[in-house]
């Protein structure tokens, strides 16, 4: 066991596929001399070469296309996009080459790639720095969709995301690289060191994707969330005194809904949390699942708790974000709802 | 001090001179101060410096006339000041307030001004290309012969869509000249390691689009290339490329471990080809100003630039009900 913050935890599950898998290759922007603006790449150049580990101009959309051919023919690349805000030019080869080659070709080829990419607000990068896009992502059939909460969780995903035969869209909440933000910025910040999910086993262990992780248990009401949301979701749930089951999905497609169904029948109260804008957001699906799967059992309406429905701002960071004190009042409000 | 390449020009005036003194100082002066505003936590996330680039856009302002456009990337802060935009709403914009161009709401990167034909600022590198060439076509639909300026980095010159837009520019044959601020990195990546083209400006001639290498630590060779390009456009010839070569002395951004080029190689840039002292060099040289005179401009900027932080530290916050407006008409 090594204590590891987000990014070593990326940088160790790198590493351990370089090592194991022949076929794996890594590239992207600045991700090989440089070793990536967040330095998830350290190192990985010198150690495996360039053939294995090597910089890409910026191109995202050459980027993500020539990783979907090497796949088709062997190889297993894992891309980097340095800010999930700049897939945009790249989407159309992700819904339609990556995404479906493996249906239109009746099976005969696929697309084995992993895109790995920084998302999400509370670091004051304004409307091209901040956004979480994972219901793009999500609605497109043929994509798989991953986001880890913690190292320990981000090392186990992307290995399993790299031996997936499918694309995988893994989002890495950047709030989170360094510590377990809770939503409260006035605060000192915590490093994951003080977390005990910052011990991360140094070699090979992957966790199978579509199996969420029931981080508080609980009775009131079960909290859905994903990344930095998770965080944010106990310290609600700490703040406001409700005993809420908290889950952390990690994976939004695969979804373990079984777990989600289990809790909800248990507390027949749900609160949906997710940083991206609301209107057709990740949470509507979650909403929609639990409304099918469990209406009999709801006790309340299902909330939301969202970010707005607006680009997001440089000013007014804390009001986008939806931090602890609005999630508390959503859980709140839905303890107390009579039926 | 070092012998710098700074050639003196014998048909320059000394207004012009001075001029162009004056208004690259402005840009130097007042990114010292946005860095010194980022260090105190008063302006959050990106903020790219421009210093080092200086008589880029101020070379080529001098070759723009009235109503002719301009639109750059998210280092931009230079030329909102070179096309006359109020530093004090700038800076305001940095700190997220409400005196800020775009209310706070852009931010450092995401800056506009209708009134001195700035289309922003934009984050996304190389998004800004073709905007510029629909803007050049919507003068040329209008049939004035305005020019656009469509600002992008050497960096961004590897987004293939640069090369629809150069495509389309020499197609229907667009007033925009394409300025390639060529400062041989892209954030970490030298240039040389992003492609194996000698020249960023000679890609165009599969295009059919005439370019040119200038040398940007040069003001006065700036503005003569730009008045080069301009009148190939304002003639209705169609788009020009012009590569500007110059050089970045701060980090990328505020967090930069610049552990992608040595500490010697941006001095070497500082102490032998810094467009400013150039400037300086000639007016000097020439008997144009004297140094107390160089010292009362200093003076004057100073002043600017702390008005303009003091007004970004006190304009208030934007009202909450801003976050939900300007989203639809
Ligand atoms: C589409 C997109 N990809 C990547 C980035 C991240 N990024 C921001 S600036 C930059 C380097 C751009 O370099 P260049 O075009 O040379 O401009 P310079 O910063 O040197 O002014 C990169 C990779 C981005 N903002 N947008
Ligand atoms: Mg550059």
């Amino acid at each position: 066991m090594a204590t590891m913050n987000m990014i070593q935890a990326i940088n160790s599950a790198l590493d351990v596929m370089l090592d194991r898998d022949p076929k794996a290759l890594i590239f992207g922007e600045d991700v090989g001399y440089f070793g990536g603006v967040f330095r998830a790449t350290d190192g990985l150049a010198a150690k495996y070469g360039a053939k294995r580990c090597f910089d890409a101009p910026i191109s995202e959309g050459g980027i993500i296309a020539t990783a979907i051919g090497m796949g088709a023919y062997g190889l297993r690349p894992v891309v980097e996009i340095q800010f999930a805000d700049y897939i945009l030019p790249a989407y159309d080869q992700l819904v339609s080459e990556a995404a479906r080659l493996r249906y239109r070709s009746a099976g005969d080829f696929w697309a084995p790639i992993t895109v790995r990419t920084p998302y999400g607000g509370g670091i004051f990068g304004g409307q091209t720095h901040s956004s979480s896009p994972e219901a793009i992502f999500t609605h497109v059939t043929g994509l798989k969709t991953v986001i880890p909460s913690t190292p320990h969780d981000a090392k186990g995903l992307l290995i399993a995301a790299i031996e997936e035969d499918d694309p995988v869209i893994f989002l890495e909440p950047k709030r989170i690289y360094q510590g377990p933000f809770d939503g409260h910025p006035e605060r000192p910040a915590t490093p994951w060191s003080q977390h005990p999910a910052s011990d991360v086993p140094e070699g090979y262990y992957a966790i199978p994707l579509g199996t969420a992780n029931v981080v508080r248990a609980g009775r009131a009401v079960t909290v859905l969330a994903y990344g930095t949301m998770v965080h944010v979701a106990l310290a609600a749930a700490a703040e406001t005194g409700i005993d809420a089951e908290v889950i952390d999905l990690r994976s939004l497609v695969p979804l373990d809904i079984d777990t989600v169904t289990a809790s909800v029948r248990k507390t027949g109260r749900c609160v949906i949390v997710h940083e991206a804008s609301r209107f057709g957001g990740y949470g509507a699906e979650l909403s929609a699942l639990v409304q099918e799967e469990c209406f009999y059992h709801l006790q309340a309406p299902i909330e939301r708790v969202t970010g707005w429905d607006t680009p997001y701002p440089h000013a007014f960071e804390w009001d986008y974000f939806p931090g602890p004190a609005r999630v508390g009042k959503a859980l709140k409000r839905c303890v107390e709802a009579e039926t | 001090m070092a012998a710098r390449k700074g050639t003196a020009r014998p048909n320059v005036s000394k207004d012009d001179l001075l001029k162009y003194y004056r208004e690259m100082l402005l840009i130097r002066r007042f990114e010292e101060k946005a860095g010194q505003l980022y260090g105190m936590g008063l302006i959050g996330g990106f903020c790219h410096l421009y210093i080092g680039q200086e008589a880029v856009v101020v070379g080529l302002e001098a070759a723009a006339g009235e109503g002719d456009k301009r639109i750059t990337s998210y280092r931009d802060h230079g030329h909102m000041l070179a096309c006359g935009m109020d530093p004090k709403g700038v800076m305001a914009e940095l700190t997220g307030r409400e005196g800020g161009y775009s209310k706070g709401k852009g931010g450092s990167m995401h800056m506009f001004s209708k009134e001195k034909h700035f289309y922003g600022g934009h984050g996304i590198v190389g998004a800004q290309v073709p905007l510029g060439a629909g803007l050049a076509f919507s003068d040329k639909y209008r049939g004035n012969d305005r020019v656009t300026f469509a600002y992008f980095g050497d960096g961004a010159a590897n987004q293939g869509q640069v090369y629809e837009t150069y495509n389309m520019a020499e197609l229907w044959a667009l007033p925009v000249i394409f300025v390639i601020e060529n400062n041989q990195y892209a954030m970490g990546t030298s240039v040389q390691r992003s492609t194996k083209s000698t020249t960023l400006f000679g890609r165009g001639q599969a295009y059919g689009i005439p370019g040119e290498q200038v040398d940007g630590m040069d003001v006065l060779a700036v503005k003569e290339a730009g008045e080069r390009a301009v009148a190939h456009c304002r003639a209705g010839k169609g788009p020009y490329i012009l590569e500007v070569m110059t050089y970045r002395y701060r980090g990328h951004s505020m967090s930069d471990p610049a552990k992608y080029r040595t500490r010697e190689e941006v001095q070497k840039m500082r102490d032998e080809r810094d467009a400013i002292e150039n400037v300086r060099d000639l007016l000097l040289t020439g008997g144009h100003a004297t140094d107390d005179d160089l010292k009362a401009i200093d003076r004057e900027i100073k002043a600017i630039v702390n008005d303009s932080a003091e007004f970004a530290k006190t304009s208030p916050e934007p009202a909450l009900s801003e976050l939900w407006t300007d989203i639809y008409a």
